[in-house]
């Protein structure tokens, strides 16, 4: 099948680039593809929510892997706000300096969102439990906040999706 | 002239804090209580510009204009102001029974006009009576709107009365069909608004429940006036609320830019407070 031995090199070869290579030639996925809807909302304020996307293990602390506000205000104003995503600054975000490296983003439009992380930014180095959880809270509009469970390793094609009512549309993991 | 030039900076500047409260984050007046009962009555008020309502967390709301008006129409001082980072407090000595008002007013005009081959904006802080003035020699092409923004609140000692109600005429104002200072959750209430001192139809009319930082939802109302310029307001639950009314404006999306000509417009915003039955 065309699509599994494509799936298989990508792991094998991303795989090979990092140090945690399993010595097996099964694929075993490198990256976790996360898709992000912003609802487009009719409102006579609107500003791009703050979205924030860190991963829970129990017994470890939270890693953000994303942080999307106003990064480029004067006086890093923008930051002023990022309490106001309320579950991930406890979780993480007060603990960390800002603008955070790799981790920081612009806010996004309405639309759907890909991005991809390894295993590494993860943090999923060990096999276990893992859960992503996705939170966006918007300037005078209101706060939503996503959970999506996940196993890694994960199998190459697997994914799962939580579903927003308000300030958040579908999200949605895969692996490959 | 040096003096003079400072008193208009601090127009100006207040003029930018209560110009646009739709499009900058909310502002609001807070009464310490708006039933009151007694014979030497205080009320302690806070004012401030915030998105979450009613915590001041972003701008204190300037006190340059404001005023506060005892039951029998005369105007009444404002004591003991203060403004403070984040926001602005005051008292009342609320020396007669009765409904008393405490208002920001701010009138001014928007615009644009050409002038050598450009399209310049009027300056902020131009206003009806200014306009002339501030307007270079040979602008040509003049196009003007005025705006009127209106945040008040109503405090009673002893009965609701109704004589503060008398509209001035201009921007959009409160008829009380129901007496703000009456309002029990689980009853409705009807207001009635007038713009330039007729009753207006068609005006966006946004309801939002205090103690937004603690919820995720907004709880917002939205309604519009009819025909008669009222709206039907039913409280959920006892508690403050923070009413605004406006002009309609197109809700834009994303992206969208804002209309080029200026727009008449007018803005009315006042905090109610809603006691349990």
């Amino acid at each position: 099948m065309q699509p599994l031995s494509r799936t298989a090199l990508t792991g094998l070869t991303l795989g090979l680039g990092c140090t945690f290579a399993a010595p097996v030639l099964a694929a075993e996925p490198a990256t976790m593809d996360v898709t992000v809807a912003i609802p487009r909302l009719k409102v006579a304020e609107y500003h791009r929510p703050y979205v924030a996307i860190w991963v829970e293990k129990a017994g470890a602390s939270a890693k953000t892997v994303a942080v999307w506000y106003d990064h480029d205000m004067k006086n890093n104003e923008g930051t002023k706000w990022l309490r106001d995503v309320r579950q991930w600054w406890r979780a993480s975000g007060r603990s960390l300096r800002f603008p955070a490296n790799g981790i920081t983003g612009a806010t996004r439009a309405p639309g759907t969102h890909k991005i991809s992380f390894s295993r590494a930014q993860l943090g999923a180095m060990a096999p276990g439990q893992y859960t992503l959880v996705v939170e966006a809270a918007r300037e005078v509009g209101g706060r939503e906040l996503l959970r999506i469970p996940f196993v890694w390793p994960g199998k190459s094609g697997a994914g799962a999706r939580a579903a927003g009512k308000t300030e958040l549309g579908t999200v949605s993991i895969s692996f490959r | 002239m040096k003096k003079q030039f400072l008193g208009f900076a601090v127009v100006a500047a207040a003029a930018i804090l209560t110009a646009s409260p739709a499009s900058a984050h909310r502002q609001w007046l807070l009464p310490s209580s708006t039933v009151l009962s007694g014979d030497d009555v205080w009320v302690t008020v806070d004012a401030a510009v915030s998105n979450d309502l009613f915590y001041f967390e972003h701008q204190p709301l300037r006190l340059n204009s404001m005023k506060a008006w005892a039951p029998d129409g005369s105007e009444a001082p404002i004591e003991n102001a203060s403004t403070g980072r984040y926001r602005s407090t005051f008292d009342v000595h609320l020396t007669q029974k009765g409904t008393w008002r405490i208002a920001s007013v701010s009138d001014g005009v928007m615009g644009t006009y050409d002038l050598g081959g450009k399209t310049e904006r009027l300056p902020r802080g131009t206003t009806t009576a200014n306009l002339a003035e501030r307007l270079p020699a040979g602008a040509t092409n003049v196009k003007t709107a005025e705006s009127n923004n209106r945040n008040e609140i109503f405090v009673t000692v002893g009965e609701p009365t109704t004589t503060l109600f008398k509209p001035t005429g201009k921007g959009i104002e409160l008829a009380p069909v129901t007496h703000p200072n009456d309002l029990f959750a689980g009853e409705a209430a009807t207001f009635q608004f007038l713009l330039d001192g007729k009753p207006a139809a068609g005006l966006p009319v946004t309801v939002i429940p205090g103690g937004i930082r603690y919820r995720d939802q907004l709880g917002q109302i939205d309604l519009t006036t009819d025909a008669a310029g009222k709206v039907e307001v039913t409280w959920p639950e006892a508690g403050l609320y923070w009413l605004n009314v406006t002009t309609p404006r197109a809700a834009r999306e994303e992206g969208e830019a804002a209309p080029a000509a200026p727009q008449r417009r007018a803005s009315y915003v006042t905090t109610l407070e809603v006691m349990a039955p």
